[in-house]
């Protein structure tokens, strides 16, 4: 979009004020942006000059994806990043399809024990079950050592669903009627009515299912054998409690420097979402205030 | 609507049952409802545990440290947002600092052990200054101060949404008509902007107060090993050691219940306060 234009009353500010400002500004976004740009550098670079360096590096001389190869190549990381987009896929999915047919029942009036239901929901926001009931319960679910223990404990988030039953509310009265008369079922009202209208409300909370999913290490480590584990939990393993990475883990004869293994680990953890991200910011704001303001 | 429903009740009311595990002795083999009741005995063991105590001191001094030190951050961040005539960069910057939300912890953490560890970007750059070197991430001193860092690195940006929504509701004409009276900006400051996103600020600041006995507990729990237990323990990697970790399932969903509760009293308790101030709180 183009700068906007000043309004007539605002007066110019004074010179100090707007170099301040670009100060601070450039702060931000270097903080930001200067840690991201050391893994990059340092997951590209060789082995010596990491080396030579102290651990780090900002400009690789010599860029090589030696790194990425070797983690790609079959092994630990290359069977956890298959784990995380699988869990990350369809759990992303299931949650929607929940979270959706749950937010749409609750937002029209007249659904059978709406308000109790809501209520009913609203209150485990404020009083969460608690670790090692949670724990106990998916143990004697049976569900230790399966997928689905990342997935099913956590499949609605209540702050999701106040966001998306905001949205439906939002919808005028008259869509909903126009579509009644014209012998739409509850289904159908849903599939061709609303969902259509809700395209960033569903947007935003779908990347907010997919974040968590993706970033999820936790439940990994109660619940699964590490043979099992997605992306992020071998990352908590192998880069932040420092087992460093070695031949057994990443695939057979790797010589390269552990330091630029584990970077390129991080680059991968990272890379989904700086892709799906400058896609999806836009509706950040008008979604989740829509949840916000409702609630 | 069933799935979602039945989520719901399996899976928050089905656990909230399972507390009843914290007023017994849990023995695996007899299962959750056979093991022996133990009434209060739970609860009279962690009153009496020095490190319980421990645990809840160091949660509550982190939260009152991010009241400090973070929560004003996104406030100001905000409002130096939106006093940007150009909004080109101001979606820029925007959309820079949301982006650390969605890292994960684990991320966060490998980012900050690489930049401030031993061998991190700071340390080499002192090292080669000929300084001497600073252990920053496994220092139990510093723990607290880190934590924070991480947290306003992580979330300040994103706090800033609720923020600017609140600026972008301000009438223009209120602006204006302030200027045209001869207010210069710092006054329209003080008498237009801050007044009207005052509801904003007192909701967050009760919603926080009401959420005090959580600060982050897998940020807590990734780093507790490098600076130990003294540090770092708070009530939630309490309640894991003592459960996951060492098998004492009633002592530890005794804590767990024991946050659960107080913290469910405190977010009440602060919206009534809430409602008192003439706010609106979190819920009528």
């Amino acid at each position: 979009m183009s700068a906007q234009a000043r309004p007539g009353w605002m007066e110019k500010p004074k010179p100090v004020t707007q170099a301040a400002k670009a100060v601070a500004l450039a702060v931000v976004v270097l903080l930001v942006c200067v840690p991201f740009l050391v893994i990059v550098s340092t997951s590209l670079a060789s082995t010596e000059e990491v080396v030579d360096n102290g651990g780090w590096v900002l400009w690789p001389t010599e860029p090589s994806l030696r790194a990425y190869r070797d983690i790609l190549d079959g092994g630990i990381v290359t069977h956890a990043l298959g784990v995380s987009v699988g869990v990350t896929v369809v759990g992303t999915l299931l949650s929607l399809l929940c979270t959706v047919t749950l937010a749409y029942a609750l937002a029209r009036p007249g659904v059978l024990g709406g308000r109790p239901v809501l209520l009913l929901v609203l209150f485990t926001f404020l009083f969460p079950p608690g670790m090692i009931p949670s724990f106990l319960l998916v143990k004697e679910l049976g569900l230790l050592d399966s997928y689905a223990s990342l997935v099913l404990p956590v499949l609605v988030n209540v702050f999701n669903l106040v966001v998306l039953r905001g949205f439906f509310q939002g919808i005028p009265d008259e869509l909903y009627e126009a579509a009644r008369l014209d012998g739409a079922g509850d289904w159908r009202v849903l599939v061709s009515v609303v969902l259509p209208l809700s395209k960033a409300a569903l947007a935003v909370v779908g990347l907010f299912y997919a974040v968590a999913y993706w970033n999820s290490w936790f439940y990994a480590s109660l619940y699964l054998e590490s043979d099992h584990w997605p992306l992020q939990q071998v990352l908590r393993t192998y880069v932040v409690a420092g087992s460093g990475l070695t031949d057994a883990t990443t695939g057979e004869g790797t010589v390269t420097a552990p330091q630029t293994v584990q970077m390129a680990v991080l680059v991968i953890a990272t890379v989904p979402i700086l892709l799906i991200y400058p896609f999806l910011q836009k509706y950040f704001t008008k979604g989740v205030l829509t949840g916000a303001i409702k609630s | 609507m069933l799935p979602g429903l039945a989520y719901f009740l399996l899976f928050h009311y089905g656990a909230l049952v399972g507390n009843v595990i914290a007023f017994k002795e849990y023995v695996p083999f007899d299962g959750l409802w056979g093991s022996p009741w133990t009434g209060l005995g739970n609860f009279r063991r962690m009153f009496e545990d020095t490190a319980f105590w421990d645990a809840v001191f160091n949660t509550v001094w982190i939260a009152v440290l991010q009241l400090v030190f973070y929560f004003p951050v996104p406030l100001g961040l905000a409002l130096l947002l939106h006093s940007l005539t150009r909004s080109s960069v101001r979606r820029f910057v925007q959309s820079v600092a949301y982006l650390p939300h969605f890292i994960s912890w684990v991320i966060v953490v490998a980012l900050f052990q690489q930049l401030l560890g031993d061998t991190g970007l700071l340390n080499s750059g002192l090292d080669g200054m000929g300084l001497h070197s600073v252990d920053i991430i496994g220092n139990p001193d510093a723990f607290k101060p880190l934590v924070v860092a991480q947290v306003i690195w992580k979330d300040a940006g994103w706090g800033t949404i609720i923020f600017l929504a609140a600026l972008a509701q301000v009438d223009e004409q209120q602006y204006e008509a302030a200027a045209i009276d001869g207010a210069g900006p710092w006054r329209r400051f003080w008498h237009v902007t801050l007044p009207a996103i005052r509801p904003v600020i007192v909701l967050l600041l009760i919603m926080r107060l009401g959420d005090i006995l959580s600060v982050g507990f897998e940020q807590m729990l990734l780093q507790r090993d490098a600076v130990g237990p003294e540090a770092s323990e708070i009530i939630d990697t309490f309640v894991y050691y003592q459960g996951i970790v060492g098998g004492d399932y009633g002592f530890a969903a005794a804590a767990g219940l024991f946050k659960g509760v107080v913290g469910a009293l405190l977010v009440y308790a602060a919206n009534k306060v809430a409602h008192r101030l003439g706010e609106q709180g979190v819920y009528k």
